[in-house]
This record gives C-alpha cells, sequence and structure tokens, in this order.
C-alpha cells in the first residue's frame, strides 16, 4: 500500500471517527438504535456543497451542515416521543425522507466543488502536501470535538444523557426530563454525522446523494470494533475507542482491497464490512465461550 | 403536607384488561409524618406511591403537596419535592455509572442542570463524607461501577442519593425487601436516622406488618384499593402484630393468605 493510499484511509477513517462518535452517542449513550446517520451524513454534504457553490463562506457553510444534522436528529427524536413511533422506524422514515430533501437541497443528484474554496484550501498553498496536512487537520479537529464530547458527557447535562439511557425511570425520578434528553442526544448526535458529511464532501470535492448508503454501518463497526478492541470503562475511553476502531476499519479496508493476494476488489467493501461488523460482535461472545470452557460455567 | 383525595388509579381503562388499582382514596398527611402503608399483593400499595411519584395513570381525584396540585405534574416536575427509594436495588441506580456518577446525578435533582462537570472536587468530598456515615466502606469506590456493589449497597447508596438534595417527600417502596436480614435491619436504621434528621414526610411500603408497627407513627392498610384502617396515636401503640391481623380480618371480610404477611 502506497503512503498517500495509507493517508487517505487515515483521513476518511478521522472523518468516520465523527460519525463514530455520532452513533455512541445515540446507540451506546441513550441507547437509541439511530439509522437517521444514512440520511443525516449526506445531508451535511448536500448542504455544505450548496452553500459553497452559492458563494457563501465555507465555515458558515459547514456549521449550517451541521445545524441540519441537528435538524434531522430532532425530526427523529420528535416522531418517537410525540408520535409514539417506534425509535428505529422513526429513523428509518428520517432516514427515508432525507433522500428526497437531500436531492431537493441540491437541484440534482451531485454537486462536484473543484476549484471552489473550502474549509481546506488554506492547507493546498503551504510547502507541506495536502495529503499530508488534511489528515493532520483533521486529527486535530477530531480529537479536539472528541475531548469537548467527553467533557460534555461529564457534566450535569451530560451525565443526565446517560442516565436516560441506562436506567430511564432512575433517571426521570431524579427529576431529568428524558424527553428533552433524547432530543438533545439525537440533534448533537446527528449534528457530530452532518459535520463529517460536510467536510468528507468538501476533502473529497464532491457531495453525491448517494453518500450516506451504510454509513450507519460503517459507524457501528467503528463503535464496535474500537470496544472490542479496548473494552472502554470510561466516557473518554469509549469516545477513544471510536476513533480508533474507525481509524482500523478504514486501514483494514484499504488493506484488504489493496493486497493483491486476497484478490478483493472495491464493490466488494460492504460485504467486508459486515464480516468485520459480525466478526467485532461476536468477538465478546467467543471471549467468553472460551473462558467458560478453560474455567466450568461461572454464576454470571 | 400531602392530601390525597377521592384518588383513582385505573391500568388499561376500557379494555378487556381493565384494573382499577385505587378506587377513591383519602388521606391526609401532615408534615414530617412517617406513615406505613401496608396490604396484601394488588391492594395497590405501590400504585398509591408510584401516584404520588407521578407515574400511574390519575384517573380521578387529585394530589397535593403544601396546598399546590401536583395531579398532572410528571415525575421529573415532581422530583424537586419528592424522592424515593425503590424495591428492586437494580431500579433505583444506575449500574452502569460510577457511585460517584449515580450521587451527582441525585445531587442535581429538582435543579436546572449545568455544563459544569458532574463530579467536581467539591461535591467528591461531601459524597466520601456521606458514604462514610453508611459504615460500609464504600467512601473509597467513589470510581467503581454502581454494579460492582451488593444489592445492599446498592440500596444504601439509593437512600443516601434520595435524601443528597432537600426535598419533602420520601417514598419506600418496600426498599428493605430483597436484602437479607443484617443488611435489611441496617437500611432500615438509616432510614429511621435520616426521616427523623430531616423531618421528612415519609410514606413506607413494608410487606412486614412488625415493621409497619415498628417503624413510623401510623399506619395505613389498603385493601382493593381502598383504605381499609388508619390508626395512629396511642391507639396504634397499644396494637400488635395478632391485634394488627384481627383488625384487618374485621375490615377486609376475609381471612388473610398472605404468608409474606404473616411471617413479616
Amino acid at each position: 500500500m502506497s503512503s498517500i493510499a495509507l493517508l487517505g484511509a487515515l483521513e476518511i477513517g478521522l472523518l468516520f471517527g465523527l460519525v463514530a462518535l455520532g452513533v455512541y452517542l445515540s446507540f451506546r449513550v441513550l441507547q437509541f438504535p439511530d439509522l437517521t446517520v444514512d440520511g443525516s451524513f449526506p445531508l451535511g454534504a448536500a448542504v455544505a456543497a450548496t452553500l459553497i457553490v452559492h458563494s457563501v463562506n465555507p465555515w458558515l457553510a459547514t456549521l449550517a451542515a451541521a445545524a441540519a444534522g441537528a435538524l434531522a436528529g430532532l425530526t427523529t427524536a420528535w416522531l418517537h416521543l410525540r408520535l409514539g413511533i417506534l425509535h428505529l422506524l422513526a429513523s428509518i422514515l428520517t432516514m427515508i425522507a432525507l433522500y428526497s430533501i437531500n436531492l431537493r437541497i441540491m437541484g440534482r443528484p451531485n454537486i462536484a466543488l473543484l476549484g471552489e474554496p473550502t474549509v481546506l484550501s488554506p492547507l493546498q498553498d503551504g510547502s507541506i502536501p495536502s495529503y499530508v496536512l488534511t489528515p493532520l487537520a483533521f486529527a486535530v479537529a477530531v480529537f479536539a470535538l472528541k475531548w469537548l464530547l467527553d467533557r460534555f458527557l461529564n457534566a450535569e447535562v451530560g451525565l443526565a444523557l446517560r442516565a436516560t439511557g441506562a436506567n430511564p425511570r432512575m433517571a426521570r425520578a431524579q427529576g431529568i426530563r428524558t424527553e428533552r434528553a433524547i432530543l438533545l442526544g439525537l440533534a448533537l448526535s446527528n449534528a457530530l454525522v452532518a459535520l463529517a458529511g460536510a467536510l468528507f464532501a468538501q476533502s473529497q470535492g464532491s457531495a453525491d446523494v448517494t453518500l450516506g448508503v451504510g454509513v450507519i454501518v460503517v459507524g457501528l463497526a467503528a463503535v464496535i470494533g474500537g470496544e472490542a478492541l479496548l473494552n472502554p470503562r470510561s466516557v473518554a475511553w469509549a469516545t477513544t475507542a471510536c476513533i480508533v476502531g474507525s481509524l482500523l476499519y478504514r486501514l483494514l479496508v484499504a488493506l484488504a482491497l489493496n493486497v493483491e493476494l486476497f484478490g478483493l476488489q472495491a464493490q466488494d467493501l460492504n460485504l467486508l464490512t459486515a464480516v468485520l461488523v459480525a466478526s467485532a460482535l461476536a468477538l465478546p461472545r467467543w471471549r467468553a465461550g472460551r473462558s467458560l470452557r478453560r474455567n466450568g460455567p461461572s454464576d454470571d | 403536607m400531602i392530601d390525597i383525595r377521592h384518588l383513582q388509579v385505573t391500568f388499561h381503562p376500557g379494555t378487556p384488561l381493565e384494573n382499577p388499582a385505587l378506587r377513591g382514596i383519602d388521606l391526609h398527611i401532615p408534615s414530617g409524618q412517617f406513615l406505613t402503608v401496608i396490604g396484601s399483593n394488588g391492594a395497590g400499595k405501590s400504585t398509591l406511591l408510584n401516584a404520588l411519584a407521578g407515574e400511574a395513570p390519575i384517573s380521578g381525584g387529585s394530589i397535593a403537596f403544601d396546598g399546590q396540585d401536583v395531579t398532572r405534574w410528571g415525575v421529573a416536575q415532581r422530583a424537586a419535592a419528592v424522592a424515593r427509594v425503590f424495591q428492586d436495588p437494580l431500579a433505583g441506580t444506575c449500574g452502569e455509572l460510577t457511585v460517584e456518577e449515580n450521587l451527582a446525578l441525585a445531587a442535581a435533582r429538582g435543579r436546572r442542570r449545568s455544563l459544569r462537570s458532574a463530579c467536581h472536587r467539591g461535591l467528591r468530598a461531601e459524597f466520601q463524607a456521606r458514604l462514610a456515615q453508611l459504615g460500609l466502606g464504600l467512601e473509597n469506590r467513589l470510581a467503581d461501577r454502581m454494579s460492582l456493589l451488593s444489592g445492599g449497597q446498592r440500596q444504601a447508596v439509593s437512600l443516601l442519593m434520595a435524601t443528597l438534595r432537600p426535598m419533602r417527600i420520601l417514598l419506600l417502596d418496600e426498599h428493605t425487601a430483597a436484602l437479607d436480614p443484617r443488611m435489611a435491619d441496617r437500611v432500615l436504621a438509616l432510614t429511621r436516622t435520616l426521616v427523623a434528621e430531616r423531618q421528612l414526610t415519609a410514606l413506607m411500603v413494608t410487606h412486614s406488618l412488625r415493621q409497619a408497627l415498628d417503624v413510623g407513627e401510623r399506619t395505613v392498610m389498603l385493601h382493593q384499593g381502598r383504605v381499609a384502617f388508619d390508626i395512629a396515636g396511642p391507639e396504634r401503640t397499644r396494637l400488635d402484630v395478632p391485634d394488627l391481623l384481627r383488625l384487618f380480618e374485621d375490615r377486609a371480610g376475609e381471612t388473610l393468605a398472605d404468608d409474606a404477611l404473616l411471617l413479616g
């Protein structure tokens, strides 16, 4: 694998680290299986790209993309909380609706950003090539956001979110308005995902309405893979695991596709992802089974 | 303090599963009174506590705290005035969070939650001091996950959580029933101390007639969603468990076939 391919994998891995943080927030913290992600990722890309080609400041466009993602998350939460629709179904409805909305926003299936100013443009002037600087800049941005998210989840409001996911009845008894917590959590989660979509469009040079296919699975692969690897016990470790999981996933994919030996091609990506997620999910069970055989049945 | 008028709670109204759990309860509980609630299974004891906490669907009547009608208030809204300890030690605490995080959740009950760190140093010192009072050695386990604690330890922490913030009403739903006898005694002693120290208005549901008479200053027996009897003062002091049983059989017009009540 060439160093450019490696750096490219890192760059995308870092961006999907943001997706993983969003998925961690919904799936793990709130225990709300939210598939909105598949719609909010291209939503972020669509909003940012459309605004940029309309000569809006790229930073503002990126911020607007995150806000649009938050709105998508609020919609899913509202469908679930106010209309009583099952959480999984509510998120699928938002996701499907977003496909049309994304087409409406862009006015066409894709928008090219070649030659347009993006938040990454300043990185292209220096003596260091942008394929080195971009992943570095993303690393700084992603870890800064991770740090903020850690702070948030350890603050009073964030702790209320965690209690809402872990034990809603107890949370309410402690005066936590669990509905508000779910609204806030899903808004934040999808804002992170849309932000990743906006940055993805700018680093790849285009936004496409089909960008979102399978984003949720990749996000889950990162969350679950990271957990299987690091076995996190604190919020800071769990969010680190998300990013590590995402990077590792991209590296594995890049490796599998680049090494001739396996004979894998780009179209095998989704199959590969499914196999990776399934293995990561099976790992704890497999470990437990192994220790069971070694030590005999335990009480728990 | 607590004014309950003609309170009715019906589960699944208008369906074949319709179940009138409370059929018109009238209770006035003055401030600072410790009341025990007994009754056979399905009498409506837990439903009464749930209705006070805001968890049960109230279909008729009203509840007021200090003259303020709270009948339509949700659980979170009432949490500033009401704290509770559940029967199941797993229900009242978050197993996935640490001991100090659980305490921090309770330390913010009834006020706006901020973006400040939930477990800052000052709070941690206070938690440690409070945990030390329990005498269970939990003051050194602030960073441990709640799920690592025993049921009794979790229940003791639940009780501590309930009393961390100023509140007026303490609801205890058979909170010692799931514990071993020694731990149950310990948690009960702690309960009495806390209620007395803070002069709380407390309702304790219990399955044990012994406990119902020994603890608190008033005993209410529910039967089929109604108050079967309500005794306090010298009349109650004179009673023993067999008297209480006889009293119940008189009022309910049937013999008590609940082993748990008899054995308690």
